[in-house]
């Protein structure tokens, strides 16, 4: 449901934000099918996911993914949070954001009365999604810096309540992720011309 | 559980069969299913992954201060029993003579005689309560004592200037740590275990322990150690896991 119009009414994309969009699409399947190898090696909770469905072949194959995909991951939420913010599209997009309208706009959305509006703009559900997931996503790459390097984030360990409450927080956010995509995919094929405009631009 | 008879099936391969099953499914699960064309790229694909792993272990020097401590904990928090883990069973842990024992030292140091058990129980030893974090992603806390490396290092006449050192096990483990590790003050000289002397499972008769690094870098049962500049890799450093390995 990512849409903006121009003024000839078709949505547009712009390029940072679609090769972003299908980098992160990339560095995240790679990490959470790696981490969910990583996970099986000492699970948290009593229950494994299947091999075929990770990464990596083995505990060893799959930290070399994991530590190799956190750049592609880190790097390319950076440089979609820079141009995000110097652009001034994210102020723009996902600002003002009101309780009152969110929950409204919720509400019509789950009685199938919410409009997909052609002006551009995101309805507030759709911001309050897009911001939540930058927010979860963020806090996956802290919890894993925890998780990593507990000894050397001596704050960051703390503010996530030591380290074995981090490898929770890690995967509780990667669940929450799997949440996030499930329901952007239900959306963006419910109006497959948002998902031609993330490919094309328009 | 799958893991442990992947694990008895490896004991019974020879060492070489074993590198080569955990090379080639060290990056089978994925990568056909993402390149689609499997047997090609799966080589080079593990030699970028591969170099992206020493890049990692560049980035971890770097990141490394050496005054950061490990956070210690009151001894009410050791967890008891403390967990066995090994790439063998609890019962086939090396049995070392400790009358015996000579610990070797070699390589750029200045004094290179051997090491009995009595000499180094009658260095200053201290001791702390620390986190022990596996590689698999469990941890347990406890209390270990002995000597301090950095001075056994400098009573040795060690070239701290020197990149690594490396260490060689009764179990035929093997395995290597940066400098700056080693001269870490909390890098211990392991010979107790929860005030008494460490027992066999645990490593006896010495065990090198760094609350600053994974579980597979803190190698048990040690009869040499020497200090270099070639990177001696380890055991499981050899097969695919992070050299650096800090935490």
């Amino acid at each position: 449901m990512n849409r903006l119009t121009n003024r000839s009414g078709s949505a547009h994309q712009p390029v940072w934000l679609r090769v972003t969009h299908w980098t992160n699409v990339i560095a995240v399947t790679l990490m959470v099918m790696s981490g969910w190898r990583i996970y099986n090696a000492s699970p948290i909770f009593d229950f494994e996911f299947p091999d075929a469905m990770t990464l990596g072949g083995w505990l060893g194959g799959a930290i070399q993914w994991h530590f190799a995909a956190m750049w592609l991951l880190a790097a390319n939420g950076l440089f979609y949070l820079a141009c995000g913010l110097a652009t001034g599209r994210l102020r723009r997009q996902m600002f003002p954001l009101r309780i009152r309208q969110l929950w409204t706009d919720f509400t019509a959305a789950l009685t199938g009365r919410l409009k997909h509006e052609n002006d551009g703009r995101y309805n507030a559900v759709q911001k309050a999604a897009y911001l939540f997931v930058i927010a979860d996503l963020i806090l996956i790459v802290l919890s894993g810096l925890v998780v990593f390097k507990p000894v050397q984030f001596p704050l960051l360990r703390t503010l996530m309540g030591d380290f074995d409450n981090a490898r929770i927080v890690h995967f509780v956010a990667m669940v929450a992720l799997m949440g996030f995509i499930v329901v952007h995919v239900v959306m963006a094929l419910l109006v497959p011309r948002t998902v031609v405009a993330m490919i094309r631009g328009h | 559980m799958s893991k442990e008879i992947i694990r008895a099936a490896l004991e019974e391969m020879p060492v070489s069969a074993r590198r080569l099953f955990l090379k080639r499914t060290l990056t089978l699960g994925g990568l056909s299913l993402i390149t689609g064309c499997g047997v090609v790229n799966e080589e080079s694909a593990e030699k970028v992954l591969m170099r992206i792993s020493s890049f990692n272990d560049r980035v971890q020097g770097w990141l490394f201060d050496p005054n950061q401590l490990a956070p210690t904990f009151p001894e009410s928090m050791i967890t008891r029993p403390f967990p066995f883990n090994a790439f063998y069973s609890r019962d086939e842990a090396p049995e070392v003579d400790g009358e015996a024992y000579q610990l070797e030292v070699s390589g750029l140091v200045a004094d290179k005689q051997k090491w009995s058990l009595a000499a180094l129980r009658a260095l200053p030893q201290i001791s702390q309560v620390t986190r022990h974090i596996c590689v698999e992603g469990w941890s347990a806390i406890g209390k270990w004592g002995g000597v301090r490396f950095s001075d056994f290092l400098r009573r040795i006449g060690a070239d701290t200037t020197a990149k690594y050192v490396g260490f060689k096990c009764a179990d035929d483990y093997y395995t290597s740590i940066d400098m700056p590790t080693a001269l870490h003050a909390q890098t211990l000289l392991t010979l107790t275990y929860d005030g008494k002397t460490l027992p066999r499972e645990y490593g006896f008769p010495m065990k090198l322990r760094m609350p600053t690094k994974l579980g597979y870098k803190n190698p048990k049962h040690i009869v040499a150690l020497f200090v270099t500049n070639t990177p001696p890799g380890g055991y499981w450093e050899d097969q695919g896991y992070n050299w650096f390995g800090g935490s």
